[in-house]
């Protein structure tokens, strides 16, 4: 039974990647670029020594972070859209942390820098999940609307209350805060590269999701709300209460991320910090099946398309905004793709396809009854 | 449409087909000519879908062969069965809800598919011209929301004849139905036969023997019974169907003497249009007495269970169990004090359906001290749980990791007596517990209601099957308009007499056969 579901499964998404690279094929060619050229690019270039290595792992810590916030949201039945502006408001919420407690010793200041930036997305996620909860509005619009807002006070407070003074003085006025006290910065993996402790959080932090979803009663009750959320109500589970949970969780990771953005890479909140993070969150997410097991493999993919689309950027002339093209449509496959995984028929035709095709996979079972 | 030639006849032979350590179908010889009824019964998993799906070219089989007409034929996908003339109403609607009937209909049909245009009207007037000549009413502007679960079956139908088919395969037409739209539906295929022919599939015995001509009994997927309807009794194609002799248990007590349990008292509660759906409602519950709910659908039944439970706003009124009013407590609260309860819609409201049987053998204990420890989870115990509750309450599952959705309506119901009966309620809400079940199911249900209720558990049991409530009750209340119009001892109810209060007519004396209760005129005699 499970053995014919794998293969299935495993053939559905190979198909969805597939035509996936094929469409966006499609679109290279139609910007005069070469497909093969650009592909190899992007899958091979990233990883071709150390520096690059990390750098496509310094991308997937937040990309890790945010998609198991997303993963919880989906999984509880909300559909979370806004962890853009959760990581905005979790980059003010620890830079301004760090900023107001400078002498603070390290031990005390990261973990409060870090708890700071996942209360503020909280509180962003949070609201969306109250308004759904209590009065039925919409969590897609809702999320959407609230990381205008959040878009809005980041760029407001960058360029006011907490514009770095040395900016206004003497430097170009670029929009950004302060540099933060060194004490709450995360330390460096790899001396002489980017890559930071941040990931060893996030790996944790994936741990810990898993453990939430599936091994406690909170998890149960959230899976359960979002699963079936009448036979959860009349279990006598307040689903409402759940979603906001979901919320508040869901949010407090995109603001982690965010903290962990600005303590471990830019060491200072500045403009596009976020850079998109939110979004392709939940391309990893879903890609990764909403289970923190292919949520991993997942977060590293995207960092190497990241990073490989900006290599293309400069090697074959392809626009990095290319990867935006290629998460669209595989977000397209992974949808078709699931309706197909539910299709009975499409099943048995396909599985009778692959008999004919390798008869070796089916070997086992064959001709044991009479 | 494109058709050869009127269909005359379908013959399948030797069809087998099997699917991952199931054999579907087992070597299925049978056929149907033009003008009969043929009745297709078998449990849930004998393979009856499975058969028509391959018939219909959904599925392709192993081994065995079909012919229309006389000539083999190799169906790849439903649109060439329905070149030959076949077509099939499956047992789950497939109706867009926010389109008209003759929108789906339309997207369904080439000849209306114009350059960039679907012919609506066109659509319309297939749909009046089938309608009429086949005596099924539909409106082909109305939206399929807005239709009964009975409208919506008799849209399948026309769409199915307006799409050319002139062999029709029912799967399961009336396991959805009200007693009321099963029968209208009946009829109207017994008109319809004469010029079509029919697959009907069933497990509800008396509809087979008042429909069909001949019946085909499936059993693990192998024909075990060809024969004419007319020479065989019900009984007797029951024990074909489930491999033994069926006897439906009955309430042989003559309860309503035990402890009040529950009493209900001038319940008002709003429907989902904000009409008042209980108005008034008085019923007591005492311990040790299975208490019937006989009514049309639709009077109240959904509202007072919801109420119940605590799923629906109590405006006035007292739900005294046990001396404490429960109305407008939460779901938790009302659990806790000892309420079972067994929903009207298995499927979304007895379960989640993408949880495995042992995670929802737990969906209201797993916060218990049983199994969870500090709000962790205790698997161990969690499996040991299913396991046994498989094991006393007959689940076939593969095991009880299967994705519960993907079970039987029997089994899935199995599950949520096993989880509500486990839980050791002193009272029970069973809503319509058997619908759409077949008669084995029904069969280890029922007497599963019984055992309980020697055990002392007070049981309401909401249906509108009457059969059902008189086998089982003691006392049998009619519900009509949001009211208990009579509770009477069911020794004293007949089919006669509760028809007649379900419609609304107060009988005001027991009729004069029935001066002494003794065993009531025209009620099942049972010997
Ligand atoms: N797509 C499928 N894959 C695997 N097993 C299936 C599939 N469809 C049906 N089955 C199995 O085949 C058997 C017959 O099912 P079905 O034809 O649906 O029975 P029925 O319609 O008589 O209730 C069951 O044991 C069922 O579990
Ligand atoms: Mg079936």
């Amino acid at each position: 039974m499970n053995k014919q579901k794998v293969i299935f499964g495993g053939t559905v998404i190979i198909a969805v990647s597939l035509v996936a690279a094929l469409l966006v094929a499609l679109v290279l060619l139609a910007i005069g670029a070469s497909p093969l050229a650009t592909y190899k690019t992007i899958l091979t270039g990233p990883l071709s020594d150390l520096f690059g290595v990390t750098e496509v792992l310094v991308r997937s810590v937040p990309l890790l972070l945010v998609g198991l916030g997303i993963a919880i949201s989906f999984r509880s039945g909300i559909l979370n859209i806004g962890a853009e502006g959760q990581i905005q408001m979790g980059v003010l919420a620890a830079t301004a942390t760090a900023l107001a407690l400078p002498h603070l010793s390290k031990g005390f200041l990261l973990p409060l820098v870090l708890l700071a930036g996942a209360l503020g997305g909280a509180i962003w996620g949070g609201i969306a999940g109250w308004l759904r909860a209590r009065l039925q509005v919409n969590e897609i619009l809702s999320t959407v609307m609230l990381n205008y807002i959040a878009a809005q006070i980041h760029t407001f407070l960058l360029r006011g209350p907490m514009l770095d003074p040395n900016e206004l003085e003497t430097g170009s006025g670029t929009p950004q805060s302060m540099r933060l006290p060194d004490a709450s910065f995360l330390d460096q993996i790899v001396p002489g590269t980017r890559l930071h402790t941040g990931l060893i959080l996030a790996l944790v932090a994936a741990l810990l999701v898993w453990v939430l979803l599936w091994k406690t009663t909170l998890g149960y009750r959230m899976r359960a709300a979002g699963a079936g959320a009448k036979a959860a109500r009349y279990a006598g589970i307040p689903v409402e209460r759940y979603l906001i949970i979901a919320m508040l969780l869901a949010g407090g990771f995109a603001g982690l991320a965010g903290a962990v953005e600005v303590t471990g890479v830019h060491h200072r909140a500045i403009e596009g910090i976020s850079s998109g993070y939110g979004f392709a969150g939940i391309v990893v997410a879903l890609f990764g099946m909403l289970h923190p097991g292919g949520i991993i493999p997942s977060s590293v993919f995207f960092g190497i398309l990241l990073i490989g689309a900006d290599m293309t950027q400069r090697s074959a002339r392809v626009p990095a905004n290319m990867v935006l093209v290629l998460q669209g449509v595989i977000i397209l496959a992974i949808v078709s793709g699931q309706s197909f995984l539910r299709n009975p028929y499409a099943q048995e035709r396909l599985m009778r396809w692959l008999a004919g095709l390798a008869p070796w996979l089916f070997k086992s079972k064959k001709g044991v009854q009479p | 449409m494109t058709s050869l030639e009127p269909i005359s006849e379908l013959k399948l032979e030797g069809i087998t087909k099997r699917f991952p350590g199931v054999l579907a179908c087992d070597g299925i010889t049978l056929d149907v000519r033009r003008g009969e009824v043929l009745a297709l019964v078998g449990e849930n998993g004998a393979g009856k879908t499975t058969l028509m799906n391959i018939i219909m070219g959904l599925y392709r089989p192993d081994s065995g062969t079909i012919s229309v007409n006389g000539e083999v034929v190799q169906f790849r996908a439903p649109g060439d069965a329905y070149a030959r003339g076949i077509g099939m109403v499956h047992q789950h609607f497939m109706l867009v809800p926010n389109m008209t009937v003759a929108e789906n209909l339309a997207m369904g049909l080439k000849d209306l598919h114009h350059f960039m245009r679907l012919d609506i009207k066109g659509a319309a007037k297939k749909i009046r011209e089938v309608s009429e000549r086949y005596e099924l009413p539909v409106n082909p502007d109305a939206y399929i929301w807005q239709l009964s679960v009975g409208e919506q079956q008799r849209v399948e139908l026309v769409k199915t004849l307006c799409l050319g088919a002139r062999l029709l395969i029912l799967d399961e037409p009336t396991s959805a139905l009200t007693p009321q739209e099963t029968d209208d539906l009946i009829e109207r295929l017994q008109r319809m036969a004469s010029e079509l022919a029919i697959i009907f599939i069933s497990h509800k015995l008396n509809e087979v023997k008042a429909l069909s001509d001949r019946v085909s009994i499936l059993r693990h997927g192998a024909v075990v019974f060809n024969g004419h309807t007319a020479n065989h009794e019900p009984s007797e194609l029951a024990a074909l169907m489930t491999g033994h002799e069926v006897t439906l248990p009955r309430n042989e007590g003559s309860g309503g003497q035990g402890t009040p349990l529950l009493s209900v008292r001038q319940l008002r509660v709003r429907g989902d249009r904000g009409n008042l759906a209980l108005d008034g409602l008085d019923l007591e519950l005492r311990a040790g007495e299975v208490l019937g709910v006989a009514g049309v659908s639709g009077n109240g039944q959904r509202e007072f269970a919801d109420a119940l439970a605590g799923l629906r706003p109590v405006e006035s009124g007292e739900i005294l169990f046990q001396g404490r009013n429960l109305a407008n407590n939460t779901p938790r609260q009302i659990i806790d004090s000892g309420m079972g309860y067994v929903p009207e819609d298995r499927q979304t409201e007895g379960i989640v359906p993408s949880f495995s049987v042992k995670d929802n053998l737990i969906l209201k204990d797993f916060a218990s001290k049983q199994f969870s420890r500090l709000s962790y989870l205790s698997r161990k115990e969690i499996d040991r749980n299913a396991e046994q509750l498989k094991e006393r309450f007959d689940i076939r599952c593969p095991s009880t990791s299967t994705a519960t959705g993907s079970l039987s309506g029997g089994n899935i119901q199995k599950v949520i007596l096993a989880r509500e009966i486990a839980r050791g309620p002193k009272a029970l809400v069973a809503v319509y517990p058997t619908r759409g079940i077949d008669m084995g199911a029904q069969e280890f249900i029922h007497s599963q209601l019984l055992e309980r209720r020697r055990e002392g558990i007070g049981i309401i049991l909401i249906s509108e099957e009457l059969e059902e409530v008189m086998n089982l009750s003691d006392r049998i209340a009619v519900i009509y308009k949001g009211r208990i119009l009579k509770v009477l001892p069911a020794v004293e109810a007949t089919r006669e007499r509760l028809g007649i209060l379900m419609a609304g007519l107060t009988d005001t004396d027991p009729p004069p056969a029935a001066g002494a209760p003794s065993i009531p005129a025209a009620g099942a005699a049972h010997e």
